[in-house]
């Protein structure tokens, strides 16, 4: 895998909440159906808009609400790394844990003044630099053990692999599905 | 260098040596507290091994009594996870169920000096008792039945003195409400409170508080111990432990005080809880569709008492919903024996079993388009408690008696004079 991501990236601001990425009416849908729904309520049609490989470029407090993996969320859709000025501890929590490559980087939303903008981000020296203005930040590094598990696919696997837990089982597919939040 | 609360919970759990910000630690917990949700299929992962089934508790809480067959069938599964390990704490639909942070206070499961992790936001809530307890991801749960570790990133501390006393109509809501509009978001740092103006706040006050701490993305929101919080825990837990103070020479990125006097009813505007509020009397008039009053902020007998004395031989206004859901059913049975409830169903409000109920969108209280809701509940999020489009005020639980009797938003000061709290 190599250390070096880039991609275009795509701005949100600050408090974004994980209710607006995982809304509560598909909390508990299946992955691909939530997947669907991120930022349904504040951008309705971005999912299709953005392709697997983009950057999300966050302000502060990015993940602020729920306990919900509001990051399994952004993986399935291919974002390759969030970074945000700041994160919500729970949310960096379910970056590492569901294998979500998640940087904070104070200023970085200000290092992007436009959408479309590409990002590039060392995990060898944690830069993140602005291609189109060549501007750069350094980000705060993340932990050796926390980025393998980010960029290992998360928790489930290494449980997996030390016959903790059992395999992933599918969802059942029914029509209706429970609402509500944590 | 001195250790704050926080870090000397971390250091003593996570092999004796000192920490400071910016440390990974890996630390021991004393409970694992797993709620029905971490049993759906998209978040359950069959467990093969658990390090210390004396450490898990079991509690249904977000819907129940289930609601529709998923949750019903989520709720089968973890029955099957408590008898596969003997798990003895286990509150299954019935006399002893409620939300779970309600149920761990009711129990004093949560240890002060000892560290507690659930998959929910407001696991802070326990913070009230001195326990380092926090919010985690469903697979952070499942990795702490297995090994009876998790890890944190240790963030810097802002501590807060609180003096003096509230007034008249005036809750923690407020307090909370507050510091969130004033100082906004705490990410990446532990929020850790004392003073004297303490020994005039009850459990449950603090409890209110402890919990809105997730609002402001606090990493932990733990009390100092006095001896209210001893004396509480003691009488309902057997267990040893060692509550933890702050080091004199304690280092806080911030160390702020707030004179309750003069803190007044405030109410969060839709959508957002920070800085997004304002003096009561900004929004009064505001016509409401629904009112709630519930949760694990606002779900306690305080809570209880302080709605029973503003609806107290009123009526709520016509058109108006007065949804009412205790924390747990031990909080449903002390109000039930005050008078509280017969006072609230008296007045039209209509009093649920204890869940998460309207405050999580999930039953009992939904709503609709267009709708106009205020809630003594966490969080007001755009559509979290029903469709997108309505809007959610957040308040204290007087402020929303205030304003279920009065079809509008409403200030509390015109139903009550005395102290609340």
């Amino acid at each position: 895998m190599s250390d070096m991501i880039s991609g275009r990236v795509w701005k949100f601001g600050d408090n974004i909440n994980t209710d607006l990425m995982l809304p509560g009416d598909v909390h508990m849908a299946d992955e691909a159906i939530q997947a669907r729904h991120v930022f349904a309520a504040n951008r309705p049609g971005w999912v299709d808009e953005m392709k697997p490989g983009d950057i999300i470029i966050g302000g502060k407090n990015y993940g602020t609400g729920s306990s919900r993996p509001a990051a399994r969320s952004l993986r399935n859709i291919g974002i390759a790394c969030l970074v945000a000025d700041s994160i919500n501890s729970l949310m960096f929590r379910n970056c590492v844990n569901f294998g979500l490559l998640a940087l904070e980087c104070p200023g970085v939303s200000k290092l992007f003044p436009e959408e479309g903008q590409i990002a590039e981000v060392s995990l060898e020296d944690f830069t993140v630099r602005n291609r189109t203005t060549g501007a750069e930040l350094k980000a705060q590094p993340v932990p050796l053990n926390l980025l393998t598990l980010m960029r290992g696919g998360g928790i489930y696997p290494v449980l997996e692999r030390e016959g903790l837990i059992g395999p992933k089982k599918a969802v059942p597919k029914t029509a209706k599905v429970s609402s509500g939040h944590d | 260098m001195g250790m704050t609360m926080t870090e000397k919970i971390l250091a003593r759990w996570s092999g004796g040596g000192p920490v400071k910000p910016g440390d990974l630690v890996v630390v021991d917990i004393d409970a694992a507290v797993f709620i029905d949700n971490t049993f759906f299929p998209v978040y359950w992962r069959e467990i093969l091994k658990v390090a210390d089934p004396g450490k898990i508790i079991v509690v249904f809480d977000h819907r129940v009594p289930a609601p529709d067959r998923q949750a019903a069938a989520a709720q089968v599964v973890g029955r099957e996870f408590v008898k596969k390990f003997g798990i003895k704490r286990f509150h299954d639909v019935g006399r002893d169920v409620g939300i779970s942070h309600v149920v761990v206070a009711d129990h004093a499961y949560a240890l002060p000096g000892t560290i507690l992790v659930c998959a929910d936001s407001h696991t802070c809530s326990a913070g009230a008792f001195n326990c380092a307890a926090r919010g985690v991801g469903a697979p952070d749960m499942i990795y702490a039945a297995v090994t009876g570790k998790t890890w944190f990133r240790v963030g810097e501390t802002v501590r807060y003195d609180v003096e003096g006393r509230l007034g008249a109509g005036v809750t923690t809501k407020d307090v909370f409400l507050f510091i969130a509009n004033t100082f906004g978001d705490h990410a990446n740092q532990n929020v850790e409170i004392g003073g004297p103006g303490l020994q005039h706040l009850s459990i449950n006050a603090r409890r209110t508080i402890a919990t809105m701490g997730a609002e402001i993305s606090a990493d932990f929101t733990i009390f100092e111990a006095d001896d209210t919080v001893i004396d509480y825990v003691r009488k309902r837990n057997t267990k040893p432990f060692e509550a933890q103070s702050p080091d004199k020479d304690a280092v806080y990125k911030a160390r702020r005080t707030i004179a309750l006097n003069d803190i007044e009813p405030l109410v969060a505007l839709p959508d957002a809880v920070l800085n997004n509020s304002v003096p009561v009397n900004k929004v009064a008039g505001e016509k409401i569709n629904q009112a709630f009053i519930g949760s694990c902020a606002n779900g306690t007998l305080d809570d209880f008492a302080i709605a029973a004395r503003v609806l107290n031989g009123r009526r709520v206004a016509d058109g108006v919903r007065l949804i009412v859901t205790p924390g747990s059913q031990e909080v449903y049975r002390q109000a039930l024996r005050a008078g509280y409830v017969q006072t609230l169903v008296e007045a039209g409000a209509i009093v649920t079993n204890a869940t998460c109920g309207a405050c999580s969108g999930g039953h009992m209280g939904v709503l609709g388009p267009g709708e106009v809701c205020i809630t003594a509940s966490t969080r007001n999020f755009k559509g979290r408690m029903g469709d997108p489009s309505a809007r959610i005020f957040m308040a204290s639980p007087a402020t929303v008696a205030a304003s279920a009797v009065s079809g509008v938003i409403a200030h509390p000061g015109e139903f009550t004079t005395e102290a609340l709290v």
